[in-house]
């Protein structure tokens, strides 16, 4: 190993640290485009997260499909549209209560479900190896074959149904 | 096993000369793209600076840095800045992962690899890199706060995002072939035998009018159509900055170029190669044979980057429906087809057993 633990421990406060800053910073941030921004900051904050577990392929994929495809896209429709400050409808305070309301019960249901997660992690051995990406494929294409082809399957439906929308008139 | 610090500092003059070569020849590209024009439209091309025109480049330098630099005062001057620092960011980065020549086994028997990282995910960290560089531009459009910019970013990046997955499609019959994403790895397996291309004709076209549309090279250079936009999404720009997004350009043709010649042409591999070190008396993992590999690679790639310019110089640019309908309709159908074909033929003992 080249890294000893205490490096690999510093680097998970400091992503931890970019995620969340950059986390408040899409909610607080006055100009959408910002907004958008901080969230691909995120974004790779996360993917470092992953790095650090291993996970290189779902780290990759990750920057790949959100900061570079999704992201974009939001970029473009914000850019477009040209929303600045004024054009921004005004929320009214009950709608912000919902808001605060259901994120609050989200992340209580999110704490409480990971709160018996470090005893979790001490009955299972830890495979390091299990990110990888021969090993993802492997257990993708033997043992979740069937669920993997329907979920393609289901994206392949969503692309043809995007498509539908998007033509002008249907002939 | 190297020690940390034996390693540390392998790895960083590793850095420093794959860094240095990526730059060293991005500036002498502009200097071959002059000379080569000048020979197609029967001109002399830059001649003063030095002998050949040698020094143009540098004196291009520093009159990029010497230019005023103007940042439009309506414009957010922090995205305006981060708008070239990203394109130069992502242009380097990709170099990180290009093999430049065989291992060099040093006197110890610690091998040393000609390369910044091999992470056995390589073909997508380069698509990660790739789609991470269309925010250089995008930024940099918007952050001009000028309409003729905004419109040039939207069509860099829309056709940026169009050409990736073409391209990424191309490349998945490659992968299927070879059954492995990692750079150093398909090099190694070309080093007997045939190279890449020959298994893969039709995903190398592909590929190569993709890497010419992200490059933003002609005929795809629509961004800068200076007849409908102005120039793109670098109109207001001036100084380095400018000069950051030209560079940039320049980087990502020359690495483009790399992963051309390495992972189609067999990058430090060549006919013969082993009959030819056996008859010169070069031994496995010399500093020699890794040099001889640098060279013919690096040979393959200004081979690339001549191909490059001399499609700039010779073919019209398209019009932008035509790029999306050759990205959308063309491009995409028929890389899927060289995907279908490639695992018929890859799978053709099971089919045939399937139905006997």
């Amino acid at each position: 190993m080249l890294l000893n633990i205490p490096l690999t421990q510093y680097l998970f406060y400091f992503l931890s640290f970019v995620a969340l800053l950059c986390g408040l910073m899409v909610v607080f941030s006055k100009n959408p485009v910002h907004s958008v921004l901080y969230l691909v900051l995120t974004f790779f904050a996360i993917a470092g997260h992953y790095i650090l577990l291993n996970a290189q392929f779902l780290a990759i994929v990750h920057i790949v499909v959100y900061a570079g495809a999704i992201m974009v896209l939001f970029l473009f429709v914000i850019m477009l549209l040209n929303l600045n400050h004024d054009s921004e409808p005004h929320k009214n305070m009950l709608l912000k209560g919902a808001a605060v309301l259901a994120g609050g019960l989200l992340l209580m249901v999110l704490t409480g479900s990971l709160k018996g997660a470090e005893t979790l992690a001490m009955h299972q051995p830890l495979n390091t190896q299990v990110g990888l990406i021969k090993n993802l494929g492997t257990v993708l294409f033997k043992d979740f074959l069937f669920p993997f082809e329907i979920s393609s399957i289901l994206l392949l439906g969503a692309m043809v149904g995007a498509v539908m929308i998007g033509k002008k008139e249907i002939k | 096993m190297l020690l940390v610090s034996t390693f540390i500092i392998y790895k960083s003059i590793v850095c420093v000369a794959a860094f240095a070569v990526a730059l060293g020849v991005a500036a002498y590209s502009t200097w071959i793209e002059r000379k080569f024009s000048a020979v197609l439209q029967d001109r002399k091309g830059p001649n003063r600076a030095g002998p050949f025109g040698l020094l143009q480049p540098l004196a291009d330098g520093v009159k990029m840095f010497m230019k005023e630099e103007i940042i439009p005062n309506v414009s957010n001057k922090f995205l305006f800045i981060l708008g070239p620092s990203l394109a130069m960011l992502t242009a380097c980065m990709t170099g990180a992962i290009i093999p430049w020549g065989k291992d060099f086994v040093a006197a110890d028997g610690t091998a040393y690899a000609l390369q910044v990282t091999d992470i056995n995910i390589g073909f997508l960290y380069l698509f990660g890199v790739v789609s991470i560089g269309v925010y250089g531009i995008m930024i940099g459009g918007w952050a001009s706060n000028n309409k003729y910019s905004l419109l040039g970013a939207i069509r860099a990046s829309s056709q940026m995002i169009s050409y990736e997955i073409a391209m990424g499609l191309s490349i998945i019959a490659l992968i299927m072939t070879t059954g492995s994403l990692s750079f150093r790895e398909i090099l190694n397996q070309q080093d007997a035998g045939l190279c890449n291309f020959c298994y893969q004709p039709l995903g190398f076209l592909i590929f190569f009018i993709c890497a010419l549309a992200e490059t933003n090279r002609a005929p795809f250079d629509l961004p800068e159509c200076e007849t409908e936009l102005v120039g793109g999404y670098h109109t207001e720009y001036s100084s380095m900055k400018l000069g950051f997004y030209l560079f940039a350009e320049y980087i990502n043709m020359f690495v483009s170029s790399a992963v051309l010649a390495g992972v189609y042409f067999g990058g430090y591999n060549f006919p013969f190669a082993k009959e030819f070190y056996e008859t010169c008396g070069i031994a496995e993992g010399s500093a020699l044979m890794s040099l001889i590999g640098f060279l013919v690679y690096f040979m393959k790639v200004i081979g690339f980057i001549l191909l490059f310019m001399w499609i700039r110089w010779t073919l019209p640019r398209f019009r932008y429906d035509q790029l999306m309908d050759l990205g959308w309709k063309k491009l995409i159908p028929l890389s899927i087809l060289n995907i279908v074909v490639t695992g018929i033929v890859m799978g053709w003992k099971d089919i045939v057993a399937l139905f006997n």
